[in-house]
């Protein structure tokens, strides 16, 4: 306000500016003369349109021009967003081929039997066990029970019954959800790897992409697009679970209408789809707290559904849809051939391959492998007892046995010769095992892979599992199928959805507000005979559809930038160190793009830090930074400890995802509680992982800071929770 | 003045902001964007081209059509534009009077019929999609009209980027 007020007011000199050069910069609208900006709306002259166009071109440019700068606000939010995502999937799957290392490489020793356990899933299954988790019926429903009663065989009524108590926010008894997955996986094991639908006349397919726990999501699309039925069908193109407080009732829905319509409703599975993938996500959590008693032998059931979901769909023969995409080896006869249960984590080739690999066929027989000492190369155990030159050796050996693994496992750049490489050096490789680590890369491929715009295909080495591929890998797969069209999801859109590679390939995402309230929107398709796509969007919040333009992207803004100064946090000794690197006088002031460097080379996040950086750093003194002023200013509050090796509690909340994970893998039994042994296991395994030292004395003063229950075990949802960083206050 | 002395400083500060704005949308890292982000990078450095600017600044950098733009072809030509000050921003005052322009009756606001109007109807005109944002983001949420004069000064003056 205030300007333009009077003509007495002197001219800023930027007015000026406007006169002269934008005339000579477009040639239109404003006339030639530089007569001062007053007179050039009320003094048209002759070539000139008359004042209220050049008003009207004036205004779309300014406006135009501040959309603009909040599209690149949102950008950056968007890519702040994405790249701490992508980081969380790498850290998972680097995490978990330590563990297959461990296995591998160590003998059976206490950290090895905590793990090894996940690796043994499928057969502690197909035992006794496995017969109680089916088994229902010793399950009491009480007569206090107030939710839905289904009976089976599912019917229409008892899925619309479910929906509508879910939606009431009631919960399924215990009773009913086994039951309900003990049908599933009935009906599971007898579809096919690849299901085959057929687009009729005036029978419209519905595909969804990522639900991730979003009920509200679920509950628009029917909503909007009307629930499942032999006149609707739909295809779900996997992610259901995780990160959103809904998982198991979007499941137990989906489970649910798939019972009724088995021909109508198509689930293809993702790569959350996934016991250990759930472990850091949410999901088991999610299970756990809201089935105290029963909820162990319910993930049991889950993961053996998980492992019968179905890999892709196919409709009319011409469109294929799966959750990642392709790579230039998929081949869809092969994925039909292969027995899909095998996989029960897509993370790691199936068991078969390890036992081969371990010289050791009888997964029952753990105990015997004491006597395989051929791969006893280190052991865990011993390294406490004698540190020193014996540590060095063994780090070095476990960065190369890992990035063996990791080149085996196709998670390195030469993915084409993966093969190869050291098998046959190997004296345990056989035929056996060739074929699943090639069945088992078709399926990472087509569980995690995006398609990128250029030819070729390469690991996907920021989310650490599948490919990039791009249009020439398409054109060659689809050809190679007859097929015109592949629909995928995995990756969140900003307008719920994407078209690329010509056309080929599409992108279709349905969790709406998946970062952040306002991040982006949801989508699902419809697909009449003609095989034509028609995208229909939503946005399930009554918070953000108030919001203008400016609000929305204000409000992600601050959240992804909370979450990025989290980060920053974390990893602040990393930062103080590459920022003293630039400052070799210890001035304790480096420039603005010193900053910027040593900010991206310590999280290496890939982000425009330049861009961020007047978000970021608030005071700057002529372009420089005052670095640990600034870490202060990142002001997140920490918990007060009594804790002389702080050190601890830097690597606590730069690996809080990775901690928690194995405390759920050492967690058992589901309890969970951990012993205070159990505690100090979970970070011995944690330090070999990250090849740092954590003293023991550390470790206990932590433990000691801790309350534990009067049997001496740490409740693990408190603890993670008591280590939550927080932030002090909003920064605007 | 002193702007002889900094010039080379100013060149290799264009460099960087040119290269940090572009590489928001080079989603591979591979120094490539879409050329339909080119408008966003183009106006984000706080550049006002007309619509047409854009297309003829696109015309120069774009290859063979591709759809995509390389940082190499990008960075001079827009280097150039910056330091030449092609397109220079809006003043405040300059945007006022375009408004009251369009207010006929000098009520001090507008109603949304008529900016709708001249936004879609003159000029390089709106699309229904940007003319629906444009009066989510200007319009009071109560009376509905767009008081300018408020407005200019709350979104011109944006400390951010």
């Amino acid at each position: 306000m205030g300007c333009g007020v009077g003509k007495s007011e002197p001219r800023p000199d930027k007015c000026d500016q406007v006169s002269i050069s934008v005339p000579a910069a477009t040639g239109e609208s404003f006339g030639p003369e530089p007569t001062g900006c007053s007179d050039l709306f009320l003094l048209p002259t002759q070539p000139c349109p008359p004042p209220a166009i050049r008003a009207a071109l004036l205004i779309q440019r300014w406006y135009r021009q501040y959309v603009a700068r909040l599209e690149m606000r949102r950008r950056c939010t968007w890519n702040i967003f994405q790249s701490i995502e992508y980081a969380g999937e790498q850290d998972q799957i680097k995490l978990y081929n330590f563990f297959g290392f461990l296995m591998d490489h160590f003998t059976p020793g206490t950290e090895r039997n905590l793990i090894s356990h996940i690796f043994h899933e499928n057969e502690t299954c197909r035992d006794v066990e496995w017969e109680t988790c089916v088994c229902y019926q010793s399950v009491e429903v009480p007569d206090s029970y107030g939710g839905p009663r289904p009976t089976f065989p599912m019917s229409f009524c008892g899925v619309s019954g479910l929906l509508e108590a879910f939606k009431r926010k009631q919960q399924l008894h215990a009773r009913y959800v086994l039951q309900l997955l003990g049908e599933t996986w009935r009906l599971l094991r007898v579809l096919p790897n690849i299901n085959h639908v057929a687009a009729r006349r005036s029978r419209e397919i519905t595909i969804c992409g990522d639900l991730h726990g979003q009920l509200e999501d679920l509950l628009l699309i029917f909503y909007k697009n009307g629930l499942p039925s032999s006149e609707k069908p739909y295809v779900f193109n996997g992610d259901y679970v995780d990160r959103g407080k809904s998982s198991l009732e979007i499941l137990l829905i989906l489970f649910g209408f798939l019972l009724v319509y088995p021909n109508d409703v198509h689930l293809n599975r993702g790569n959350h789809e996934d016991h250990i993938v759930n472990l850091r996500y949410g999901f088991t959590k999610e299970v756990l707290a809201k089935y105290r008693v029963h909820g162990k032998k319910i993930l049991k059931l889950l993961q053996k559904i998980f492992s019968w979901l179905p890999l892709a769909t196919v409709i009319d023969h011409k469109v294929l849809v799966v959750h990642g995409g392709i790579s230039g080896d998929t081949d869809l006869h092969t994925i039909a051939r292969m027995d899909r249960h095998r996989y029960v984590s897509a993370l790691r080739p199936s068991k078969t391959t390890r036992h081969v690999f371990r010289g050791c066929n009888n997964p029952a027989a753990n105990s015997r492998d004491g006597s395989d000492g051929r791969r006893r190369a280190w052991s865990l155990t011993h390294r406490s007892s004698a540190p020193g030159h014996k540590h060095s050796q063994r780090s070095w050996s476990v960065e190369e046995e890992l990035k063996r693994r990791r080149r085996l496992a196709g998670f390195d750049q030469s993915y084409g010769d993966l093969k190869k490489a050291d098998w046959d050096s190997d004296p345990d490789s056989g035929e056996t095992m060739e074929t699943d680590e090639h069945e088992w890369k078709q399926i990472v491929d087509l569980l995690w892979s995006d398609p990128m715009p250029q030819n070729g295909c390469i690991a996907n080495e920021v989310r650490g599992g599948g490919c990039y591929w791009g249009p020439d890998v398409t054109d060659d797969v689809l050809g190679r199928h007859n097929l015109q069209l592949l629909i995928r999801s995995h990756e969140c859109k900003q307008d719920g959805y994407e078209i690329c590679h010509n056309r080929k390939v599409v992108t279709i995402f349905s969790a709406s507000n998946y970062y952040e309230v306002g991040s982006n929107r949801g989508a699902y398709i419809r697909m009449g005979q003609d095989l034509v796509p028609h995208f229909i969007q939503y946005q399930a919040s009554h918070t953000c559809r108030a919001l203008s333009l400016r609000q929305s992207v204000g409000w992600t803004e601050r959240s992804a930038l909370r979450a990025l100064r989290e980060q920053l946090f974390v990893h602040k000794s990393d930062l103080i160190a590459a920022f003293q690197e630039f400052d070799p006088d210890s001035t304790g002031t480096i420039s603005l793009s010193h900053w910027a460097s040593a900010a991206e080379s310590v999280l290496q996040l890939g982000l425009p830090w330049r861009v961020l950086r007047s978000q970021l750093v608030g005071n700057t003194q002529h372009g420089a930074v005052d670095y640990q002023q600034w870490i202060r200013e990142l002001s997140i509050t920490e918990p007060q400890l009594q804790i002389s090796d702080t050190s601890i509690l830097e690597t606590m909340y730069k690996n809080h995802s990775n901690l928690e994970t194995i405390f759920r893998i050492i967690d058992t039994d589901h309890s969970g509680l951990i012993s205070f042994e159990e505690f100090r296991q979970t970070w011995k395994l944690l330090s070999s992982h990250l090849k740092t030292e954590i003293s023991e004395k550390a470790i206990a003063d932590l433990a000691q800071s801790i309350d534990f229950n009067k049997d001496g075990s740490i409740d693990i949802n408190e603890f993670l929770e008591a280590f939550r960083l927080v932030e002090l206050c909003a920064h605007t | 003045m002193e702007n002889k002395q900094t010039a080379g400083y100013l060149v290799s500060d264009v460099h960087k902001k040119i290269k940090a704005a572009f590489e928001a949308f080079d989603y591979e890292s591979n120094n490539t964007v879409d050329v339909r982000e080119i408008g966003t990078i183009i106006y984000s450095l706080g550049c006002f081209p007309t619509q047409k600017d854009l297309h003829d600044f696109i015309a120069e950098v774009e290859e063979d059509h591709s759809g995509y733009i390389q940082l190499n072809r990008f960075l001079p030509a827009m280097a150039k534009v910056l330091l030449e000050n092609r397109f220079p921003p809006i003043a405040e005052d300059l945007l006022l009077q375009a408004f009251e322009v369009l207010d006929k009756e000098k009520k001090g606001h507008l109603e949304p019929e008529e900016l709708m109007r001249y936004m879609t109807q003159e000029g390089e005109p709106f699309t229904q999609e940007e003319m629906d944002e444009m009066l989510t983001a200007l319009a009071d949420p109560e009376t509905n009209y767009i008081y300018y004069k408020d407005l200019i000064s709350q979104l011109t003056i944006d400390p951010n980027i």
